[in-house]
This record gives C-alpha cells, structure tokens and sequence, in this order.
C-alpha cells in the first residue's frame, strides 16, 4: 500500500462580530476601566452582562457599574498555558464574582503556584496597558487582600468616545491534514502523470477521483483502474472574470471532462483551442507542466484532433 | 407495552455497531472509518440501504478543518437514488433524536443515525473552544480540560467528592472497559499528572477517532427487525445558560428535567451509561439523576474509555441499547451531553418487553 499523504492544514479567520446595546456598554466601560453589569427584573446584577434574562429570557436593559474587585468562586491551576491564552507563565483559570454581582466571570489569575490560590479569596481586575474594547481589556485577575462593601450603582452605558460596536474574534486551529487512503494513491499515481480511479464492486462504475466508497452502492471501492489519458468533454462553461492571483488570461474554458475508462466526470481548463469553439463531445487529452516539479494535476486538457464524441457514449456523465 | 406518550408511536433502537476506536486513524478518511459501522448495522437488520426511510448524522467541521465535511461521509450511505436525510452539528444523540421525531410524525418505519468524529488531525483542546461564548469567552481560549477542571473543584469545594474519589471514577470505568473490545483505554491506566489541577491525566478521557451507528424502527416492524428491541420509552433534551458563571456547576438541573420529561424518575433502571468524559461530571450526573448504588454505571468503560467526540453520546444510546438487546437489563438509561461543563444534555429511557 501506499503512503497515506499528510499535510499541515491551518484553519485562520478574523471573525467580525457586532454587539448589542448591553455588550457594547460593557465592552466599551473595560476600554475606560469600568466594570458593568446588568440587572434583572429580581434585582440580580449579571456580570458579564447578557440581554436577555436566562431564566426568562426578558430583555434586560438596565446597566449597572460594579466593583473591579471580588471573589474567586472556582478556580483550576493552569501548569502549561496554550496559545492564545490571557498569560503566558503557569496561571489559573478562575471563576470571579464581581464585587456588587451575583454571577461569575471567567478569566486568568496570576499568582505564584496552585499554593498561592483558593476559593474565596479576593482578587482584583488587572486592566491591559492597551485597551481596544474587548475581554481582553481584562489582562488577568491579581490577589488582593482587601473586603469593601460595594453596591451595584445605575449606569448610563454612555463612555467619552466612540462606543465600541463590534469585536473582531481572531481564530485559528492547525490541523495535519490526511485525505486517507483512496485519494492519497489517487495523488500519488498523478505524481506519474497517470489518473487511477476504482471500481465499485456492486455497480461496477469507476470512480475518478476515488474517495474510497461508492456514493450509489454506499460499500467500499478498492479495485484500482488506470483512465485516460484521453477523455471527451461532457459540459463546460466560458470563465469571464478573472481571479486573484491567477495568471490565466480570461475567457477561459472551464470543463468537465469524463476521461476513457472513468464513470464520473471531472473537471479541468480547456485550453489549446478558441475559447468559443469549445464543445460538449470535444475530445481532449492532459497537458503536465513540466517545469513545475511541485504540480500534481495537469495544467489543462487540449484536443486531441479526433473527432467528437457520439453524444450517447457520454449522456450518462452529463 | 403502553406506548411512551397518549399517540406517540413506539420506536425502539434495533441495532448497533461502533468502530474500534483509536488514537489515530489517518490511514481512513470519514468515510472509510464510518462505512463498515454503517454495514454492520444494516447486516443485523437485514435492511440495504435503500429500505431505510430516514437518515440522520451528527458531525462536526470544526474536528476535521473542512466545511461541510458531512457530506463526504454520505458516500458510505449510498445517497443515490435520492434519501431522505438530515444532519446535526452535533453529537449524533442529537441526530438520533431528530430521527426519533420523525419516525413519531409517521412518515417512515425505520430510521439510520450515525456519527464520527476524527480529532486525530487537529487538537480538540483547542477546537472545542470556538463552542464556547465568542464575545467574552472563546477569546482567552480556555480549553475543554480547564473548564472540566473549574467544574472538578467546585465539587471538591461543596464537599461532593475528592481526588482519591475521582480516581475511582477513573479505574471502575477503565476496568470494565476490559469487556468492550472497542474501547480505547483498557484495564489499568495511571492516574498521572495533573493536565489542569484538579483533573489528572487519568480524570481526562482519551483523544480518538470513532465513529457508531443505530436503526430506529418504529412499532411492528421492530419486532421483526430485532429479537428483543430495545423501546425508547422517553427521551428528552435540555439546555441550561451558556454562561458559565451564572450556573451552579455542581449540579446539573438540565439533566435532571431531561430525566424527568423521559421518565426516569418513574421506575428504577438497572443501568446507565453515561456521557461524562470526566470523572467530575460522572459525580455530577450522579447527583442529577439520582443514581444509587444498585446502578450499573458505564458497563461499557464510557467516555473515559473511548471518546470519539461526536459519536461518544451516541455510542451511550447504543451500548444501553446493546444491554436491553442481550437481555441484560430491563430497563436502561442513556444520558448524552455536549458543551463545557454539562451543558446540553440529553436522556432516554430504553425498556425491553417484559419477559
């Protein structure tokens, strides 16, 4: 068998949010060092603020500033911190409850080790030196020894400057990517200009590129079948508008193409030949770059001069 | 049997089959994995692909990096000519329940549920933070084992359990798992280091790919389908405040009301297999539904044992299901969960007929 094929895969993506009214009050006070929170109908003061009432989903409008002091309600003691986490060195996760709320709120604890830390103790906000209008604002929490009395106080929700109306949530996650072992023999056979498929054992068809099952029978597909290198176009369409960082001059032809042997069509550039003398029956065969060592798939199919296919030899691949 | 609710039509889970599960499985795609599970419970019902009214599959594109990375998986199902079919981002207990609804609308007899999950090419500590509040949450990236480690000492605070208990949790679950030849984690596994204090590598489940199936089929037709089916005589899902701190973590009142709408409380069960990846939350549970001793507890080794994220709630229903089928026990509980700390949750009753 084979190698199976990996590759580094990273998934990466700025994701703009908007916030409501409640979360842009609370996010635009952590820019201006202020703690918000927001209070129920029963008079409970949630921080982090929501807006709408978790028990009963009532809308929940009135802001209330709190204290950048509380309690630690649970903590865990991080010994290896991860990307993208609020500190670096060996800290804990914590659950705080905001002197004046009744609900907690998740962030880093810097202390010195696990010793250094329980439930119930005070703590207090540490704010980031640069403040943009997001949770991070918060660095991490710090010990603090001190108990003072705080009630939560009305809040207008209204900051000097711009309101802070959206957060762009940065996200990223590695993967090893493995296409597994069908398509990985598909690319390995491409690397010797040759395109496998396989056979389906139930219904016979030949499937290219092979994904390991056939999508019609539902069982698995292991007899491999050599296709081509001829092949005769099914369908195709005229590309117009040309892409970001493609050199193919627009129009261009882009088709589908069943090559000989093969049940499923794919799809490549035509190229070699007018744009618009393009035709469904046209018989076309691949064309490698050989200059480009890394290339898997050929640079594009061309005719090959014969004549068109009989419309009945590939009606099914349509 | 009187059936679960004034016109609700009687469905059992007729089959099920599970993959071994593994650290790695980079050799498959999904679909290579998830197909001979998908074969072996059509084989123990004698159904092809194309009898089977509804189907329905629970996934998720944040563990393989790929948008609608489901649809690759439907080629093990034999999709053509056309099915009627569904899928849930989410642990296939969901896509099971979907399907149990729809078998109660009467507009098929017979149902297929499956789920995968491969967290083998990427770090699921890390992808499992992007469920979490994106607006004050997700951007500290706190992954699934620190907040697991938040809920373990709330618990230790309240006095409900310790480490020495926790690693009780752990050894129990992975000593039975001797039994499941499926499991990933078997027999004795060091307790270990602490991954994020309080939860020890061995409080942890293992990281794996997996993946599992079950037949619905409703009234009759499961009767001749399965010697002795296994009757879901309620099911029920709930879901408690998404946030953390406005929650009690000790307890579990979603699971809880899910049980009760099921009608757990309502007769004693012999079994339960429950969806705890950490020994925390099987304490948790425990407390939630009321569990004495008298219970057995995860026979299968649970999601300590083997944790395909995705298909491990699923594999709960299953392996409830697998014990009414071998006439183990009479009446079983399945419980399924998904999000930090407990948060969905969901509970089935399986029965037997009576003998």
């Amino acid at each position: 068998m084979t190698e199976v094929l990996k590759a580094p895969l990273v998934v990466e993506f700025p994701f703009t949010r908007s916030l409501g009214p409640v979360q842009s009050a609370f996010l635009t006070g952590l820019r201006e060092r202020t703690v918000l929170g927001v209070r129920t109908a029963d008079g409970k003061v949630l921080v982090p603020p929501v807006e709408y009432d978790p028990v009963t989903a009532a809308e929940l409008r009135d802001l209330v500033e709190v204290a950048p002091t509380g309690t630690v309600t649970t903590w865990a003691w991080n010994p290896e911190p991860r990307r993208g986490q609020p500190l670096a060195a060996p800290f804990a996760w914590v659950l705080v409850r905001l002197d004046g709320a009744d609900t907690a709120l998740l962030h880093a604890l810097d202390a010195p080790g696990p010793d250094a830390v329980r439930t119930g103790m005070r703590v207090r906000v540490r704010w980031s030196a640069q403040r943009t209008g997001a949770i991070t604002d918060i660095a991490c929490f710090e010990p603090y020894d001190q108990v003072t009395a705080h009630q939560a106080a009305a809040h207008t929700g209204e900051f000097a400057g711009e309101a802070v109306t959206g957060i762009v949530a940065h996200a990223r996650l590695d993967y090893t990517y493995s296409p597994g072992r069908a398509q990985s023999q598909y690319i390995h056979a491409l690397s010797g200009h040759k395109v496998v498929g396989e056979r389906c054992p139930s219904c016979r068809k030949v499937y290219v590129p092979p994904r390991g099952a056939c999508p019609t029978c539902g069982v698995a597909t292991t007899e491999q079948v050599e296709v081509g290198p001829r092949g005769t176009v099914t369908t195709f369409c005229i590309v117009n508008i040309k892409a970001r960082n493609l050199d193919i001059e627009v129009p261009y032809v882009y088709a589908h193409i069943a090559l000989d042997g093969a049940d499923l069509a794919l799809h490549a550039r035509i190229a070699g030949i007018p744009y618009d003398q393009v035709r469904m029956g046209l018989r076309v065969e691949p064309v490698w770059d050989d200059s480009d060592k890394d290339s898997r798939y050929p640079d594009h199919y061309r005719p090959t001069g014969e004549p068109d296919a009989d419309y009945d030899t590939y009606k099914e691949l349509v | 049997m009187a059936p679960a609710a004034p016109g609700a039509r009687d469905v059992a889970i007729v089959a099920f089959g599970q993959s071994d599960h593994r650290r790695s499985t980079d050799e498959l795609s999904e679909v290579e994995m998830l197909m001979p599970v998908l074969h072996d419970v059509l084989a123990a019902t004698g159904l092809k692909t194309g009898d089977i009214g509804f189907t329905c599959s629970g996934s998720s594109d944040y563990l393989a990096g790929r948008a609608f990375s489901f649809t690759m998986a439907l080629d093990g199902v034999g999709a053509w000519p056309p099915i009627s079919e569904s899928h849930v981002e989410m642990d296939g207990a969901w896509a099971l329940y979907e399907a149990w609804v729809k078998l109660q609308t009467g507009d098929c007899d017979t149902a297929l549920v499956y789920s995968y999950g491969k967290s083998s090419p990427g770090s699921v500590r890390d992808v499992l933070t992007r469920q979490l509040d994106p607006y004050y949450v997700a951007p500290l990236w706190p992954d699934a084992v620190a907040l697991a480690a938040l809920q373990a000492r709330a618990l230790i605070d309240a006095g409900d359990t310790d480490e020495p208990a926790l690693a009780g949790v752990a050894t129990r679950s992975r000593t039975a798992a001797r039994a499941n030849p499926h499991a990933q984690l078997r027999g004795s596994v060091p307790h270990g280091d602490y991954v994020v204090r309080p939860l020890r590598t061995g409080d942890c489940p293992p990281v794996g790919d997996g993946a599992a199936a079950v037949v619905l089929a409703a009234g009759e037709r499961a009767r001749r389908l399965c010697e002795r089916p296994a009757w879901i005589r309620g099911i029920d899902h709930r879901i408690e405040a998404h946030g953390l701190g406005v929650r009690d973590l000790t307890d579990s009142p979603s699971t809880r009301l899910a049980a009760e709408r099921a009608g757990v409380f309502e007769r004693p069960v012999d079994t339960a297999e429950l969806h705890a990846p950490f020994t925390s939350q099987e304490v948790v549970l425990r407390k939630a539904l009321r569990l004495g001793e008298q219970v057995t507890v995860n026979p299968s080794g649970g999601a300590l044992a083997a944790n395909p994220v995705m298909a491990a709630g699923l594999i709960r229903l299953g392996e409830a299901a697998a014990r009414i089928h071998s006439g183990a026990s009479e009446r079983a509980l399945a419980h399924a969960t998904s999000g930090p700390c407990l948060q969905q949750n969901l509970v089935a009753v399986l029965e037997g007929d009576p003998r």
